[in-house]
């Protein structure tokens, strides 16, 4: 008869490092279709901002509109969240990560949502590697307005009324790799184990973090004849190396015989090992991840995990030298020097 | 591990918390449920048919469903199951016309039960209703047994245990009142069919100390006591009693001295206050009473001085433990305690006792004195003789009273039918889909997030100057609903089918217990601790699926299942179905 969930939480719920458990992480109940991909990608969300132990109200999601910008209601319900106009969260995103530095941006969109409407707003918030993690939750249709084919649609996918798309689609991390993002890695819904480590490597990525997430859209775009659909994903997946975080405080333990994993070292000191790393395959390379790619693309694969990552980089804030402190922690006489200093600006510039 | 195979009832039946620990396996959730929709007689007769005493067990059960509740696992309290129970039974209508039909023409075959209480009576109410002819014997003025000599009627009144005795007895039962077997012989001589033993455990243990034969006056065994008073023999006690023992018993005398003109009654215990036999709510209702509990006090002597007991004295001890948990009392090497005393009251243990047992009718008996008994037939060395309740297996209580009788009944029944016992009916069962539609079930599958209610008293002063006032009010009914929406449905089971399961993680993602994991397999050690909350209650199983397209399986620990449905409601294929299970223990016939 109801559809609320219960207050209570298995007693032996492990604590993060602020002593807070994943409830602390917790949204309000999804809405969406049972099964959608998207709840499964929030559900990574919790997990790694609980793992990372990062306060909540520390966290700003921001989203544009789709069922995947709808997701931040069900995610981090004690965050901070701002729910935008269609295509337009990067631009809020970059209003907001100006006005204060401090917090962590966890941008959420869908394909339609970046790939149609937003790409004007998607390809500056690459070029300017604003400081945030970039979630698309790709599902090849307009889920919310019930759907239509979208922009990353495979050319021959099937849509569920069994239309046949008959264009090119846009390749979100291909597009991110070309446009110089510092962080680009793709993951499928259903993959937990390795999603969560990308999104907490990508939360702690200083610069532009980038994630294309296929997930699956249960009631419009999982039939047969779809490559958005769960079986068609699970069956030409192809993972690359497995990431696993490791947390500046954790000493880095070896799991592989040497020479088998690789570890990447974070600006933060955090690091990224790679299980059993490809010997063709370097993640400092943004060429050989261009080339990976487009491979497993001419294979009908989707090649998953960290494809590309540039551990230091310039973000927006250091490349504009903007304020180093929140603009909200600065007294009246900093955010407004007076006329005075309005004047002897004016006269530099005659 | 392999899949595990819900087709076996008695994996469901686990899961059911509460039904599995009553010995009788009276179906919990279902008649809660029934309580809740204001439906008493049908609540009422639910557990009749189940434990047959509902009015008295709602009252005076030892609830062992209270502790295996699940709610006790994710909250503070478990439910008040027990409380519940009484509700039914105070508020249900008349339910004589649910009573079984007894048949005007008998099978021919006649039984004789030895002992009034509950396990003859239970033997009694399953074989009359299938025609045979009962005979019970008792030493008592009416039937009840230890329910009417021993529990006190501030816990239990007169008229509720009389109206329940009497739906058994009206059911043609020839009641042979005051009338105490000296002979078994004698019985077995009359060619019964069988002969059913539910006799009890009718000894107390008496105490033997420096003193006692001086002190003997003022010096009773705390259950022949309870039923001097029971049946009006005795009405006073002296100003200041001891009790001795830390058991129900001891509780019982205790509080019944309050009664009677104890106006310093203490109870001294040697083991320490948490390790007393005595159920916590006892205590508690003890210590409300106005009743110190000391503990750790081991009795010494009885003093008397001219002729009269003035008191006893104590040493003080100690528990210490060796490496095994064994206990043992050690004296703290303080000055003896004394305590003055006008009465005291031997409460320290019960005994079997047959003396009117014969060799002559092969009933064999064991180096301690117990018959021998099968455990599961209930048949004796002679096989025309059968035990229940305290006589069969040592004092226990109501509830496993009950339970044996049942068992004990079936196997009487397959004996006069020349079956073989040891082909027990199997239970029946029924497992039905509780869907109705989207986000709705039959079942009210919000969790609410109440503590439990307390049962209101009655006026303290009024109780303590009547014996038999009933301290309990029970739950008004408005109370009762809400105590009642705090179970959780444990009978209604997720019931998973791997071959819908998309794997999509929407139930893993939903469920608000982490009750759900989809990982690869392995033996069960090491997949408990690989679960999204290791699976450390391994009295609680793991529900495992086949394996997936994906070469994993669904793994579910039943644990803190909170039976909220919201997998199956996120499930897009339905691979999840709520479904309540029900499991009724088959009786004779
Ligand atoms: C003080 C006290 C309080 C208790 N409180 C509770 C409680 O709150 N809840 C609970 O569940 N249990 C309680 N119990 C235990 C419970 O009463 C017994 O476990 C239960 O009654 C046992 O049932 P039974 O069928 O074995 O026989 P009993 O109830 O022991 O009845 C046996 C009957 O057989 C009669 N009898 C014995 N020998 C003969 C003979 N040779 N001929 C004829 N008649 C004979 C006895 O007089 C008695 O009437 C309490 C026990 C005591 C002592
Ligand atoms: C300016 C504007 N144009 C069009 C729409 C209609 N609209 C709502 S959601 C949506 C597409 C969403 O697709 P996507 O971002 O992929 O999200 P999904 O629902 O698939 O997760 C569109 C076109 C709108 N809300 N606002
Ligand atoms: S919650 Fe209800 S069904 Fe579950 S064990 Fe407790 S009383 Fe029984
Ligand atoms: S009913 Fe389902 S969702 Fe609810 S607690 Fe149990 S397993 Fe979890
Ligand atoms: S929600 Fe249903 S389909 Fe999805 S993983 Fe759970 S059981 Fe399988
Ligand atoms: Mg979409």
């Amino acid at each position: 008869m109801t559809y609320i969930r219960p207050q209570f939480r298995h007693p032996a719920l492990p604590k993060n490092d602020l002593g807070y458990t994943s409830k602390e992480y917790e949204g309000a109940l999804s809405t969406l279709c049972a099964g959608c991909g998207h709840d499964s990608i929030s559900g990574s969300i919790i997990q790694a901002c609980y793992e990372l132990s990062i306060a909540p109200h520390r966290i700003a999601k921001l989203s544009g509109i789709g069922c995947s910008s709808k997701t931040p209601t069900y995610f981090l319900g004690n965050s901070h969240g701002f729910n935008s106009v269609h295509g337009r969260m990067p631009s809020v995103a970059t209003g907001a990560n100006m006005a204060n530095r401090d917090l962590v941006y966890l941008g959420v969109s869908g394909d339609g949502d970046t790939a149609s409407i937003g790409m004007g707003q998607f390809v500056h918030a690459i070029r300017r590697n604003l400081n945030m993690l970039y979630i698309v939750m790709n599902n090849g249709c307009y889920g919310l307005t019930k759907g239509q084919d979208s922009a990353t649609a495979d050319e021959g996918s099937k849509s569920k009324a069994g239309s046949v798309n008959p264009f090119q689609p846009i390749d979100l991390a291909g597009l991110a790799l070309e446009l110089g993002a510092t962080f680009v890695a793709q993951s499928f819904s259903g993959d937990k184990e390795q999603l969560v480590p990308l999104i907490k490597e990508g939360l702690s990525h200083n610069g532009f973090a980038f994630i294309n997430v296929i997930s699956p859209c249960v009631t419009f775009n999982n039939n047969p004849g779809s490559t958005k659909s769960y079986d068609y994903v699970r069956e030409h997946l192809e993972a690359s190396p497995a990431p696993d975080f490791v947390p500046t405080k954790k000493e880095i333990k070896t799991r592989y015989a040497s020479g088998t994993g690789t570890d990447i070292r974070m600006h933060d000191g955090t690091s990224i090992r790679l299980e059993k790393m490809a010997h063709d395959r370097n993640p400092y390379s943004r060429l050989e991840a261009m080339n990976a790619l487009q491979n497993s693309r001419n294979k009908n694969e989707i090649l998953t995990g960290l494809l590309f990552v540039q551990p230091v980089s310039d973000d927006l804030h250091q490349t504009i030298q903007s304020s180093d402190k929140p603009l909200n922690s600065l007294g009246k006489d900093v955010l407004c020097p007076g006329s005075s200093t309005l004047a002897t600006i004016n006269a530099d510039l005659r | 591990m392999k899949p595990t195979d819900i087709k076996d009832p008695e994996y469901f039946h686990k899961v059911v918390d509460c039904q599995y620990a009553c010995p009788a396996h009276t179906p919990v959730p279902e008649y809660i449920r029934l309580i809740a929709e204001g439906k008493y007689s049908e609540a009422y007769m639910v557990n009749w048919e189940s434990n047959v005493f509902p009015g008295i067990l709602g009252r005076t059960c030892d609830r062992p469903c209270e502790p295996a509740c699940r709610r006790g696992r994710i909250e503070e309290e478990p439910v008040a199951i027990c409380r519940l129970k009484r509700v039914a039974a105070d508020n249900k209508d008349d339910v004589k016309a649910y009573m079984p039909k007894i048949p005007s023409k008998g099978n021919g075959k006649k039984v004789a039960l030895i002992g009034g209480g509950p396990s003859a009576l239970t033997v009694a109410r399953d074989l009359a209703p299938l025609g045979y002819e009962i005979h019970l014997y008792d030493d008592q003025n009416a039937g009840g047994g230890m329910m009417r000599s021993q529990i006190p009627s501030f816990r239990l009144p007169t008229d509720v245990l009389n109206e329940e005795v009497n739906y058994i007895l009206d059911m043609g039962v020839h009641t042979h009142f005051n009338t105490y077997v000296s002979s078994l012989q004698e019985i077995l001589d009359k060619g019964y069919d069988a002969v059913f033993i539910g006799t009890g455990a009718p000894r107390g243990r008496n105490i033997d100390l420096p003193g006692r034969k001086e002190a003997a006056a003022n010096v009773h065994i705390g259950i022949e006591w309870l039923a001097s008073v029971a049946f009006e023999h005795t009405s006073k006690i002296g100003k200041k009693v001891i009790v001795l023992g830390g058991g129900n018993t001891a509780m019982d005398c205790c509080r019944t001295s309050r009664r009677l003109g104890g106006e310093e009654v203490k109870v001294l215990v040697r083991s320490p206050f948490a390790e007393m036999k005595a159920s916590p709510w006892e205590k508690e209702d003890a210590l409300h009473e106005d009743i110190p509990i000391l503990d750790n006090h081991v009795p010494k002597s009885f003093i008397v001085k001219q002729g009269k007991l003035v008191g006893m004295t104590f040493d003080k001890v100690h528990a210490v433990y060796d490496n095994k948990g064994k206990r043992s009392l050690v004296s703290t090497n303080e000055p003896e305690v004394f305590v003055e005393a006008d009465d005291v009251l031997v409460a320290i243990g019960q005994q079997n006792s047959f003396p009117w047992i014969e060799q002559s009718t092969d009933v064999k008996f064991d180096e301690w004195g117990m018959p021998v008994v099968d455990k599961l037939t209930h048949q004796s060395s002679n096989a025309n003789v059968f035990f229940g309740g305290d006589a069969a297996f040592g004092p226990k209580n109501v509830i496993t009273a009950v339970a044996q009788g049942h068992q004990a009944a079936i196997s009487i029944d397959l004996h006069c039918q020349e079956k073989d016992l040891t082909q027990r009916p199997a239970p029946f069962t029924n497992l039905v889909s509780q869907k109705m539609g989207i986000h709705e079930w039959s079942y009210d599958n919000d969790v609410v997030n109440d503590l439990r209610f307390a049962v209101p008293h009655a006026d303290k002063k009024v109780y303590l100057s009547d014996r038999k006032v009933e301290v309990e009010l029970g739950f008004d009914v408005q109370t009762a609903v809400k105590e009642a929406q705090r179970c959780l449905n444990c009978d209604v089971q997720t019931v998973f089918e791997a071959n819908r399961c998309i794997e999509c993680d929407a139930c893993v993602d939903i469920c608000p217990t982490s009750c759900i994991t989809f990982t690869v397999n392995s033996e069960e050690e090491e997949l408990r601790p690989r679960l999204k909350v290791p699976a450390i209650n391994i009295t609680q199983d793991l529900y495992v699926s086949t394996s997936l397209p994906t070469a994993r399986v669904m793994v579910k620990d039943e644990d803190v299942c909170l039976h909220c449905g919201l997998c199956a409601e996120r499930c897009p294929t339905s691979a999840w179905d709520m479904q309540q299970f029900l499991y009724n223990v088959t009786k004779a016939g």
